[in-house]
């Protein structure tokens, strides 16, 4: 039976342990993705952010999403993990982790899960930047 | 006209300085009332690029409101 596992976290994501839930036997291949905090967007230095998300809907989509990725790609398990609250430049902001079979469907399920979870998870990030001044971005005027 | 709960998240709730407001309305889908608190508060993220849940579940803009629903205005989404 498939796994999935998702949840929104205001602790940092410990990811050597998220990995170790989505072994299985069966597993040839696991694929993750780690989203950073970095200190450049759209041209302005940014020194930290804030996330904050609709918990009940994020968690309710987001492990809509990873059951989808699972039916899609046959996945034997996939997990995710999106923090909110305050980040520094470096930390882990959202954590992918699928194992299947082979790459090919670990590596597009692995793609499929944060495409999705960017475009529809109620997640919001106010960038604090190097010049005292703070903005809300969404995900259209974000690049990656 | 109907009672309902009105919340509002990150750029929306900073617009309309409140977490929520109960309005009497005679919207009759989440669209008509993202219409008509985005006038009064000014927002000025195009609905279609926003999200609304209504008690908890995402919902489409024609969804129909009913009294006492809570309806969650969602600004454009910035996860990841």
């Amino acid at each position: 039976m498939s796994r999935s596992n998702f949840k929104i976290t205001n602790e940092p994501i410990d990811i050597a342990v998220l990995n170790q839930t989505l072994r299985d036997d069966s597993a040839g291949a696991y694929a993750s993705f780690e989203g950073w905090v970095r200190n450049l967007n759209d041209g302005k230095n940014v020194n930290s952010l804030d996330y904050e998300a609709h918990g009940v809907v994020a968690t309710n989509e987001g492990e809509k999403i990873l059951i989808e990725a699972i039916d899609r790609y046959k996945l034997l398990a996939a997990t995710s993990f999106h923090r909110i609250g305050h980040l520094e430049i470096g930390d882990c902001a959202v954590w992918v982790g699928v194992s299947a079979p082979h790459r090919g469907p670990a590596f597009d399920g692995c793609r499929y899960i944060i495409d999705e979870l960017k475009q529809r998870l109620p997640i919001w990030k106010k960038e604090h930047y190097q010049d005292g001044d703070s903005d809300w971005i969404n995900c259209l005027t974000a690049k990656d | 006209m109907i009672n309902v709960t009105a919340k509002y998240f990150a750029v929306f709730r900073e617009k309309t300085g409140k977490e929520s407001e109960v309005l009497l309305t005679s919207a009759a889908t989440a669209g008509d009332l993202f219409t008509e608190v985005a006038t009064r508060h000014l927002f000025s993220d195009p609905m279609l690029r926003c999200k609304v849940a209504i008690n908890d579940e995402l919902a489409g803009w024609d969804s129909g409101i009913s009294e006492g629903d809570i309806v969650l205005f969602f600004p454009p989404v910035a996860g990841g």
